[in-house]
């Protein structure tokens, strides 16, 4: 009887898990096992690959550099090209939680309910652009005879071109804020949980405002911030709109790279071999993350 | 719409050529550069034709090519440039289509009814030509010599205030143009020469982009930039001072084509849109809409004024040896131009 029981409990939490386990096979796993496959495969003449003859020419080339002799050297031009999505992705996460983090926060402190719902609500307007579009809008506002230019020399705060679009600083703004609400949102919604008398009793035993918030606020909201942060750093790694339309495309991104395979360069296997290399390293950062602070919040910090 | 008087005739014309042949679905799926066909051009079609319209863009040659080689089904017409005609013929990608005996092929111009990718036009019919060469703003430029030293060894004052495309086939073959070197070359040695060329005009240029172009000559963003004849055009229309050169040492030709896919779903009605674009009245709405010049003969009356009487598009004769068409390169030298590309560009 326990035993028939347990069987179909079994049974029906199979049937309920497939559909699921259907959409990650389907869309995740084995689009990743077609890259994976396609990059040790031989690439085609005019792009594409040939099926069936492998290489692992791909890989190498990610690393080192075949002279006309055919011996190779090490070549960092492409670890050159990861570093600094890598950097970039680093400095708008600090970008982004230093404005996101006071951000949740004032929201989360609202007591009007219907003011904080409007507040977050206003978060998500940005989504409701194009991306590509909304950067096409900072363009217009950072460039020489742009709304800034033009208003600043107007007060007479400038008398050159501000000349800020183009530079690492116009990519900075454009990613952090196409990034912001992905910062703000998982933060907001950890802080919100948040029992406020737990920071009233950390008044009560002497705590100042900024002891509360070290102590108390930050560890509790910090599932959030680490949401937050991964939400930003990830989708971040592969944007390249921003730093093509902002930055001027005097540099690469991983994604304008990867992307060149699959156009002009015709290297596909190289393509989905840059692709696979990012993965890998994601994960694996991913992984060190989670190992080092799944014992944070338990560990009495 | 003056070109009214002409859409019985047309309609019966094309009735007349493939009524007894339509026996498929009354669709057609195009797959066309991004801002390269008029809108109101597709709609004149569908009504003289009943045939139901679908367009798709695209930013590069490339992407269309990488698109249909990873199995994209379902376009009837795809727009490649020359050199990818032959990609596409080679890769077995392009559907047998005797361009040649459609009615409307009488009006294809010389040397366009024969070009080196498809000699006898079995596989391709013209759509727009053009070439890459430099625009600049005369009012904020002293007047520049036609050679592209303006655009790599910039004068003083136009340094940081010029735009590049974003493309390495354009920038690569402009500098091995302007060094004398063959696009096409497989020496690591003359490639390098390139590189040494670009990487010392990076630090004159604003920015490399393709898109955008005509919007930041207008705007005053840039004073020179690296472009397209049919875009200098549309950027003069909005801004009178920009004008259009042709580097002494040679600029891309390129020509644009109409070709079936091998899988397309309707290649009858494929074939109808070939021959109706053809016809010299539907080719000039065209050429006023992109800037970009046709090539069939009779569209020269319906034409904007401004197009006829602005030298980047109506192209006077003494340049005509400065053209140079467009090649498809060697494995080899695709590798060390993407070489060139990633190293000045880490």
């Amino acid at each position: 009887m326990l035993a028939a029981l347990r069987r179909s409990q079994l049974a029906q939490r199979t049937a309920l898990l497939a559909p699921s386990l259907a959409i990650i096979g389907g869309f995740m796993v084995l689009p990743l096992i077609l890259m994976a496959y396609v990059s040790i495969l031989e690439k085609g003449t005019h792009g594409g690959v040939e099926w069936g003859t492998y290489s692992a020419e791909a890989y190498i080339k990610f690393l080192f550099e075949r002279d006309l002799m055919g011996s190779l050297s090490v070549n960092a031009d492409y670890l050159q090209i990861f570093l600094r999505s890598f950097v970039l992705s680093g400095v708008t996460v600090l970008l982004a939680l230093a404005i996101g983090f006071p951000t949740a926060l004032y929201i989360a402190l609202q007591d009007d309910r219907w003011y904080r719902n409007l507040l977050v609500f206003m978060v998500t307007i940005p989504f409701w652009t194009n991306l590509l579009v909304r950067n096409y809008a900072w363009i217009i506002l950072l460039r020489n005879n742009g709304l800034i230019d033009n208003a600043a020399a107007w007060l007479g705060l400038t008398q050159e071109p501000i000349d800020v679009l183009y530079t690492p600083f116009a990519i900075g703004v454009g990613l952090t804020y196409s990034f912001l609400p992905f910062m703000v949102l998982p933060i907001y919604a950890s802080l919100e949980k948040l029992d406020l008398r737990l920071v009233e009793a950390a008044f009560d035993l002497g705590a100042d405002r900024r002891r509360a918030l070290a102590r108390i606020v930050v560890p509790l909201a910090l599932p959030g911030i680490i949401a937050g942060c991964i939400l930003v750093f990830v989708p971040c790694l592969g944007a390249y709109v921003t730093p093509e339309l902002l930055g001027g495309s005097k540099s690469l991104m991983i994604g304008n790279l990867i992307q060149n395979q699959f156009g002009a360069a015709r290297n596909w296997p190289f393509g989905a071999a840059l692709g696979f290399a990012l993965l890998a390293i994601v994960l694996l950062a991913m992984m060190a993350y989670a190992l080092r602070f799944r014992r944070a919040p338990g560990g009495g910090t | 719409m003056r070109f009214k008087g002409g859409v019985l005739a047309a309609l019966a014309a094309t009735a007349m050529t493939f009524g007894t042949s339509a026996v498929q679905a009354k669709e057609l799926f195009l797959y066309n550069w991004a801002n390269y066909f008029p809108p109101d051009l597709i709609e004149k079609f569908e009504s003289e034709t009943g045939i139901d319209v679908t367009l798709d863009v695209y930013d590069s040659n490339e992407t269309m090519l990488a698109k249909l080689q990873a199995g994209a089904a379902g376009y009837d017409i795809v727009f490649p440039s020359g050199y990818m005609v032959d990609v596409m013929r080679e890769e077995d990608l392009a559907m047998k289509i005797d361009t040649a005996e459609l009615p409307n092929f009488k009006n294809v111009q010389s040397p366009h009814d024969s070009p080196s990718y498809d000699p006898s036009r079995e596989y391709s019919a013209p759509y727009m030509w053009g070439t890459t060469g430099l625009a600049y703003d005369t009012a904020k430029a002293p007047e520049l010599d036609e050679t592209w030293e303006e655009y790599f060894k910039p004068r003083d004052e136009l340094k940081g205030k010029i735009a590049a495309l974003n493309d390495q086939v354009e920038m690569y073959n402009a500098a091995a143009r302007y060094l004398g070197i063959d696009v096409c070359t497989e020496d690591p040695a003359q490639a390098q020469k390139i590189l040494d060329l670009l990487m010392a005009q990076k630090p004159h240029l604003a920015l490399y982009s393709s898109t955008g172009t005509i919007d930041r000559m207008v705007a005053g963003e840039v004073v020179m930039h690296h472009m397209w004849n049919g875009a200098a055009h549309r950027a003069k229309e909005q801004r009178e001072s920009i004008t259009y050169i042709y580097p002494k040492e040679g600029l891309a030709f390129w020509s644009d084509n109409m070709v079936v896919p091998k899988d397309a779903p309707n290649p009858e009605n494929a074939k109808t849109f070939i021959n109706w674009m053809m016809d010299p009245q539907n080719a000039a709405v065209a050429t006023n809409y992109t800037g970009y010049m046709n090539a069939i003969a009779g569209s020269g009356e319906y034409l904007d004024e401004s197009l006829k009487s602005d030298p980047a598009v109506n192209m006077p004769k003494e340049y005509a040896d400065r053209l140079r068409p467009s090649k498809e390169c060697s494995t080899a030298a695709r590798e060390l131009r993407d070489k060139v590309w990633t190293t000045l560009k880490k």
